[in-house]
């Protein structure tokens, strides 16, 4: 272990839950509104994770009201309170972008779950899906 | 003590400051032993010498070696001089707690070396079209007049060798320093590779 991966490693949390790519994970995330703090919870599929030692992030897609919606989060974030896994899923891909196109079913280990009630997503919806992407990801990182 | 001292550049990662994820470059700093202490009197104006990194006898000079044992000071890598602030002693250690977080220093180092460069990637030409029939690409094009004056003009940017000189970086702000693991985190980059040599300074610009 070199010099460096030392110094990340005493950056990282003492122990972060086990997930892996294609879980249904609830993630807390701490929320300050001014003078409060509060935890709200963020609940979707993991779809990648990147990184290493204290820079992991991973990502989390869920679909809102017909509308995908993916937050980044960094795995030692103090923001990030709690991970539960609530279903583990069987996928065989590290990265699973092929969600963002897709409408219909996504294969889980037990349940073969839908991904989300937007069976009519129209065009529209998708164009503002990529759209909003991006603003949560700063959101998150912030 | 001084006003700053040598250290080496491990690498950057990522950290929390003020819960914001910044940037930052891990600099071991330190420690660093006070060889020498010059003043007005012998030496016609007053700084500190500060020795850093060990390093075998055989791979220093028999006038380096004879330097430090006059000092009493093991066989050190590099030795440098800083500002004199405050009381020094010869012997006394430079660590990394002279700087605290929130701290602004400059760090100097030696930048990556790029070889021999043209002016494009040297000194930023805009280059030519690369086609549409454009037979001009990458050449630094004219380079002055004629008949007056007959030459080039001094300070011409022109190709050559690029990088491996000394550069400061201002002004970074320090995220947390631990003075027990000679360990700065510094806001940004800084010059040079991993495991180059580096010297961080109180900030000129405060």
């Amino acid at each position: 272990m070199n010099q460096l991966e030392r110094v990340q490693r005493s950056l990282q949390k003492k122990s972060v839950p086990h997930f892996e790519i294609g879980d249904t994970v609830r993630v807390h995330v701490k929320v300050v509104e001014g003078e409060k703090e509060r935890i709200q919870v963020y609940e979707g599929a993991v779809i990648a994770r990147k990184g290493s030692l204290n820079t992991e992030m991973f990502t989390v897609r869920k679909v809102s009201y017909g509308v995908g919606v993916e937050r980044i989060f960094p795995v030692h974030s103090p923001i990030v309170t709690k991970i539960d896994v609530v279903r583990q899923g069987k996928v065989r891909r590290a990265k699973l972008y092929y969600l963002r196109g897709k409408k219909g079913k996504f294969s889980r280990v037990e349940d073969r779950e839908f991904v989300g009630e937007g069976k009519a997503q129209s065009g529209s919806a998708r164009a503002a899906e990529s759209a909003e992407a991006p603003v949560e990801a700063v959101a998150a990182k912030s | 003590m001084t006003n700053g001292l040598l250290g080496k550049k491990l690498g950057m990662t990522q950290m929390l400051d003020e819960a914001r994820l910044t940037p930052v470059t891990v600099i071991e700093a330190g420690p660093c032993r006070v060889v020498m202490v010059k003043t007005k009197e012998r030496d016609g104006y007053e700084a500190v010498q500060l020795s850093f990194g060990d390093v075998k006898d055989r791979k220093l000079s028999k006038a380096q070696l004879g330097h430090l044992k006059k000092h009493e000071a093991p066989a050190s890598r590099v030795l440098k001089e800083f500002k004199k602030d405050g009381d020094v002693a010869v012997g006394q250690t430079v660590k990394a707690d002279i700087f605290k977080k929130g701290d602004w220093v400059d760090v100097i180092g030696v930048s990556k070396g790029k070889g021999f460069q043209g002016v494009v990637r040297r000194h930023h030409y805009s280059g030519g079209p690369e086609s549409h029939g454009s037979m001009f690409h990458r050449a630094p094009g004219s380079i002055g007049a004629s008949s007056f004056p007959s030459r080039v003009w001094k300070g011409k940017t022109l190709p050559g060798h690029m990088g491996a000189e000394r550069v400061t970086t201002q002004r970074l702000k320090v995220i947390e320093a631990r003075p027990d693991e000679n360990l700065l985190f510094v806001r940004g980059a800084v010059p040079g590779a991993a495991n180059g040599l580096l010297v961080v300074r109180k900030s000129k610009k405060g």
